[in-house]
């Protein structure tokens, strides 16, 4: 298992067969946790209709922390080893993991107006991942503004690692500051879920983690093809163009 | 080890003090923000009082942002930087020494001056008591994080944005905590506890930047 991911002919052949099979589950899995969410689920006693926006943004705001931890893993190779495949998958976690962020806030923004009167407050949860947000966007701005690949590769390492140690450290902080500062005192998720709503959460977690891994598969072939551009094989592969 | 120590923190001292224009612009820079506050906001005493803690840190860490550039591009052009890297000589004891002469020179100056500007937002004395000292326990963090990002982008075109970027999300800690310990004397409660996590952020600070930049360093100069 090994050699096939440390081998980027090998890993792209992998990614190959497997991100069809991924996005068809993710699929599936979505269909079935759309429907749940929005005809299966009852009303909710407070909220009404506007809490099904969880079953989006709940599975956004996990994958985004997922992805950056992820980020962080393949990190601490590419620093300890230099493992080529291992930048090669960070670079393929950042925008995927960017974008789970944004959508995180932007549908907790559309959460917030029926439910608290505000698109925005400065509650511990919502600072702490617009601030995830800036930690990716920083990151995605280093790699892309340092020319030469294993320079960027390394120094989006590290930065990607200090992120990681940062991030609890800026979690607490944010939530200090917040019960200190008297911020709105709403839970973002409210009391324990009905066992229906909870099953439903589970499916979309499940359609956004297989989305999230086709995604970034898929990418992770482009990634391949653009370092590996000198060698026949992947000069074949682009022109042949598959997902 | 200690005679390295004093010998870099002699060297960066000296270059930073022949060229005072430097010291002087970071404490300019620090004054100009902090009165664009008031002038935003409008001059209601009461308004600027509880504004002031986090008014004076965010001009802090901006100041602080605005000198990191200096901390490694210089050597890095006339390849002094080179050669501390491949003396024989722990780069991380000399990037520690140079982080020291920073803070000297940007942070010591920025906690100075601090309680200057605690008399402009017209703040009781023992608040700006607390804010210079929550500023003389928090701006370490700022050169020694700020380090990490300034080596990191050493020599790229785009380079202090893109270090106020990277950095400025890993200040946010210091900055909580450091604003909210002056507030607490505000409300008659100990700011201890504050000062002490800031304190704490500061110790972790120097325990893990040094390597996290000797590490940068030698990825950013190849």
């Amino acid at each position: 298992m090994l050699k096939t991911f440390n081998d980027p002919k090998l890993f792209y052949q992998f990614a190959g067969s497997a991100v069809k099979p991924i996005f068809l589950a993710a699929a599936v899995l979505a269909c079935v946790g759309l429907y749940m969410a929005f005809f299966v689920c009852p009303i909710d006693a407070t909220q009404g209709n506007s809490y099904r926006i969880i079953f989006i943004h709940v599975p956004a705001a996990w994958m985004s922390m997922l992805i950056y931890v992820l980020m962080a893993f393949f990190s601490l190779f590419t620093l300890a080893y230099g493992s080529p495949m291992s930048a090669v998958m960070t670079r393929a976690l950042a925008p995927t993991g960017a974008m789970m962020c944004f959508m995180a806030l932007f549908s907790g923004a559309f959460w917030g107006r029926p439910t608290w009167g505000a698109y925005w407050v400065w509650d511990a949860r919502l600072t702490s991942e617009l601030i995830l947000l800036f930690l990716y966007l920083g990151f995605l701005a280093l790699q892309s503004s340092i020319a030469d690949r294993r320079r960027a590769d390394s120094a989006g390492a590290v930065i990607a690692v200090v992120g990681v140690v940062n991030v609890p450290i800026i979690y607490f902080s944010v939530r200090w500051w917040n019960t200190l500062h008297q911020g709105a005192s709403v839970s973002v998720k409210g009391s324990s879920m009905a066992q229906i709503m909870l099953y439903t959460l589970l499916v979309m977690v499940a359609a956004f983690m297989c989305y999230g891994l086709g995604t970034v598969l898929a990418r992770s072939r482009s990634v391949i093809l653009e370092r590996e551009r000198r060698e026949t094989w992947a000069r074949k592969a682009a022109i042949k163009g598959e997902l | 080890m200690l005679n390295l120590f004093a010998a870099v923190v002699r060297r960066d001292l000296m270059l930073a003090l022949l060229q005072k224009s430097d010291i002087i612009q970071t404490i300019f820079f620090f004054a100009v923000v902090v009165t664009l506050v008031p002038l935003g906001v409008g001059a209601e005493p009461e308004l600027l009082r509880s504004m002031a803690p986090g008014v004076v840190w965010v001009a802090a860490l901006l100041a602080a942002l605005l000198s990191l550039p200096r901390l490694f591009a210089h050597d890095w052009a006339d390849g002094t930087l080179e050669q501390m890297m491949v003396s024989a000589e722990p780069l991380t004891v000399i990037v520690l020494a140079k982080i020291a002469a920073h803070w000297l020179v940007t942070g010591l100056p920025i906690t100075l001056f601090a309680a200057l500007f605690g008399v402009m937002f017209d703040l009781p004395a023992d608040q700006t008591a607390v804010l210079v000292l929550s500023l003389l326990i928090g701006t370490p963090v700022l050169s020694l994080v700020g380090a990490i990002g300034a080596a990191l982008t050493l020599g790229l075109r785009a380079g202090s944005v893109l270090t106020s970027l990277l950095v400025l999300p890993l200040y946010i800690p210091v900055l909580v905590f450091g604003s909210g310990a002056t507030v607490q004397v505000a409300v008659s409660v100990s700011p201890a506890a504050y000062l002490m996590v800031t304190g704490a952020l500061s110790l972790f600070a120097l325990a893990a930047a040094p390597a996290a930049v000797t590490a940068s360093l030698r990825i950013s100069v190849q």
